[in-house]
């Protein structure tokens, strides 16, 4: 069993790990608009792709 | 997108070219920020979903005078970063309805400003270390009942213990607080059982832990406050929107007035720095901001909000205006009579506080349920605690303890979230129906009414008059529809809507106020107005009604003017009649215009020229009476009938002072949202009773196992979240209800003489 006293504080480190980025997920703002930001990535600027001729120009001339 | 349902609102909000002082008001909405920026927030009442957000922040980031928009979809509202500290949000705003989207400044240094949420954003971090603690506690938990002893049980349980003594210490704190606030005053609710049954199992875990023994109760504890915060964080998202719903609604009572100065410039000035005597200049369509007496100018003015007249009123040099009325034609220059703590808004406002106290304190059904559960259970445990301690001969210590454990198995976890969870769930199907609800009592309170009152003006009927009078003439028709459409009299917008459109040239269109507007149309002088105005120039019969309309030397017309009813109020009033609801109009209106709106809605019960004291009155009377009256109205001289009422309700097209007075704001221009509340209320009061009925049946379940000393913190454990997901599970069937659809609403509109 003295594989829990490295066990368990790992499992609590976790948990704590994860809490902390809850808070830092709250305090930066992401829970003040749920309905928003999960339709935002939808709408972002669509950047072209870049064209297939200016990666591999032989490849598509030949 | 919905682009379609927006074009009208906008068309007509453009009509009208925006006032001085609506335009020196929304400047004074800008705040500076810390870097030389303007700071505004818009209300977008209209935006549905990402699509729109993507819009309206790419149109508003493209501009120049715009540093950063960002808009909140949650909220329904976008915050504006402008260049210059004293730029107008008039420009963004008219870009925006060019969109096709609605927007308006909310106002600065209101407190709900920035949109950031103390209280929710504490909640959440509450629910968040609950169910940490939760979670890592329960692991343990498992470990112990699935057979860990000796050695290992205890480090577990000291463990457990370290985990739950900070995490209860901060994720109870808000029930706690409520208790202790609750018992200072002598008075009982659903925290104090709550606060108390987490307590005794955490202190009895400790004790447990420390004598090394074997059942402890952390996880029951912990697991506890995060489903009760679950609930209660909902609760706050759902009236936290209602409350940024209501608060972007447009504010119809102006904060600022046009002050003419001693050199005759026009400044504006904020109302609370407006003296008596001071000299204000209203244009049309701005409302009075304060009580005055008009000095120079004569106009037409819509008292609608303010005394539940349905027709305008001519005023001229010498007659007092009360502030929240609306000025319709002229510009007029007038004088003030009263500061703004002694103005007819005031006084209003102090009826309503004075009404609201009157009301007396209604208790939540969980407060009431708690009254009867606590003595109950509390009295159970000392009863099982003296039988363990006669039946053993003495032995206090695990008498103790089987006392405790009925008190942590009765603890109403179920009951804590029967009623929010049904509210939450009532409230979100309400906001999909257009009508949004202040707080939960008053979807309670809305459940037990028996008689509903109703306004007549603006509530029954809608704002706009209609005409019934077809021409026959085409000279005439066209004639009277381009006249009426340079006019912004209600009357006038009534005739160029309902005549056929058509192309006619208007020149040197004048608008006299209170008689009537004057132009010469297709070269030829016409007139339409007040009769006797219209007959100086024309053949007007004697008795003729106004308003008339002539041309010069011809013989006159006149159209008879209408109130029309607000859409499905005839099915609203026979859905609630046939409910068993008495229905009868309080109206400020006189006595003729009340009993046809009332004969031709089949409500028995008039009463008219009623004075805002004897709406209060009547209410009253009702409720000593010992009937539950609703209160449905819109007008200033309501609000504190409103407050007076067991329960209210008021349109979003009511003045601010009835909004905020109102427990439900209905959004929809449809009359039928107050049968419908209705039926949700019940509903959901149905639910609620289900649920404690579930939740007191578990209770008859587990009280003899607890009294007979067979619970275990793994029972335990397993009953509490079971009953907290039955009394969830059934309070979510309130949203399948709604896919009931409701039987096609008729959309004509009807229309009675005035």
């Amino acid at each position: 069993m003295t594989i829990l006293t490295i066990l368990i504080p790992v499992t609590l480190c976790m948990g704590a790990i994860g809490l902390a980025a809850f808070f830092w997920s709250l305090r930066s703002g992401q829970f003040e608009d749920l309905t928003g930001d999960a339709a935002r990535i939808l709408h972002g600027d669509d950047t072209p792709l870049p064209t297939p001729q200016t990666i591999h120009p032989k490849e598509t001339t030949t | 997108m919905s682009d379609v349902g927006m074009g009208n609102g906008t068309a007509q909000g453009r009509a009208i070219a925006p006032s001085p002082l609506l335009r020196a008001q929304a400047r004074a909405d800008v705040r500076q920020s810390s870097d030389g920026h303007g700071l505004c927030v818009l209300s977008l009442p209209t935006i549905r979903c990402g699509g729109c957000v993507a819009r309206i922040e790419r149109a508003l980031n493209a501009r120049e005078d715009v540093v950063s928009a960002r808009v909140n979809l949650t909220m329904q509202r976008a915050n504006v970063t402008l260049r210059d500290a004293d730029a107008s949000p008039e420009l963004i705003i008219d870009a925006l309805s060019e969109l096709g989207y609605e927007a308006r400044a909310i106002e600065a240094g209101g407190t709900d400003i920035k949109g950031s949420d103390a209280t929710g954003k504490g909640l959440l971090r509450a629910l968040a270390i609950a169910g940490f603690g939760a979670m890592n506690i329960m692991l343990l938990s498992v470990g112990v009942w699935s057979g860990a002893d000796g050695q290992t049980r205890e480090t577990f349980h000291l463990i457990s213990a370290l985990i739950a003594l900070p995490v209860v210490a901060y994720a109870g704190q808000p029930f706690f607080r409520s208790a202790i606030g609750a018992l200072r005053h002598g008075r009982m609710n659903m925290d104090v059982p709550i606060a108390l049954a987490v307590i005794l199992a955490l202190s009895l875990s400790l004790f447990e832990t420390v004598q090394g023994g074997t059942h402890v109760f952390f996880d029951a504890a912990v697991t506890l406050l995060f489903f009760l915060l679950i609930g209660r964080y909902l609760d706050h998202l759902m009236r936290e929107r209602a409350r940024s719903a209501v608060a972007g609604l447009a504010k119809l009572s102006p904060r600022g007035a046009m002050v003419r100065g001693t050199d005759g410039t026009l400044t504006y000035a904020a109302l609370e720095t407006v003296k008596t005597g001071v000299i204000l200049s209203i244009a049309p369509n701005e409302r009075v901001p304060l009580d005055v007496r008009i000095l120079a100018g004569c106009t037409d003015i819509d008292r609608s909000l303010v005394s539940g007249e349905a027709m305008p009123v001519c005023a001229r040099s010498g007659d007092t205006l009360e502030a929240g009325t609306l000025n319709l034609t002229g510009v007029i220059e007038a004088e003030v009579l009263r500061a703004v703590e002694d103005s007819f808004l005031a006084q209003m406002m102090k009826m309503q506080a004075s009404a609201e106290a009157g009301r007396g304190t209604y208790v939540r059904i969980a407060d009431r349920a708690a009254r009867l559960y606590a003595p109950v259970v509390h009295l159970l445990a000392l009863a099982t605690f003296i039988g363990w301690v006669v039946v053993t001969g003495g032995d206090w210590q695990s008498s103790a303890f089987v006392a405790i454990s009925v008190l942590i198995i009765t603890c109403p976890c179920a009951l804590g979230l029967a009623v929010p969870v049904a509210h939450v769930v009532a409230a979100g199907r309400l906001m999909r129906m257009g009508v949004l609800m202040k707080d939960g009592s008053a979807l309670e309170r809305l459940a037990e009414i028996d008689c509903a009152v109703f306004d007549k003006t603006g509530t029954l009927t809608t704002g706009t008059p209609t005409i019934s009078t077809m021409l026959n003439d085409p000279e005439m028709r066209s004639g009277a529809q381009a006249l009426a459409a340079h006019s912004v009299h209600p009357a006038a917008r009534a005739i160029a809507a309902h005549l056929p459109r058509s192309a006619v040239t208007v020149e040197d269109a004048e608008e006299h106020p209170g008689y009537g507007i004057e132009a010469s149309v297709n070269g030829r002088v016409a007139r339409l107005g007040r009769a006797d105005w219209v007959a100086e120039i024309a053949e007007v019969a004697d008795s003729a009604v106004s308003p008339a309309f002539a041309f010069e030397g011809g013989a006159a017309v006149s159209f008879d003017l209408s109130e029309t009813l607000r859409d499905g109020a005839g099915d609203a009033i026979s859905a609630l009649q046939n409910n068993d609801i008495d229905v009868s109009i309080l109206s400020g209106d006189m006595a003729s215009r009340a009993t046809r709106i009332a004969t031709a809605l089949g409500i028995m019960q008039v009463r008219d020229n009623a004075s805002p004291a004897d709406k209060i009155a009547t209410l009253e009377e009702l409720r000593q009476n010992g009937h539950h009256p609703l209160m449905v109205g819109d007008g200033l001289n309501d609000a504190a009938a409103l407050a007076a009422a067991h329960v209210s309700m008021a349109p979003a097209s009511a003045s601010d002072a009835g909004r905020t007075a109102a427990d439900f704001v209905f959004v929809r221009d449809n009359l039928n949202a107050v049968p419908d509340t209705v039926q949700v209320a019940r509903q959901t009061a149905r639910i609620v009773r289900q649920n404690f009925a579930l939740a007191i049946a578990y209770n008859c379940i587990a009280i003899p196992l607890a009294v007979a000393g067979l619970v275990t913190p793994l029972i335990a454990a397993l009953a509490m979240s079971g009953s907290s997901v039955v009394v969830i599970a059934n309070a979510l069937r309130l949203n399948r209800a709604d896919k009931r659809a409701r039987p096609a609403t008729r959309t004509n509109r009807m229309a009675v003489p005035a």
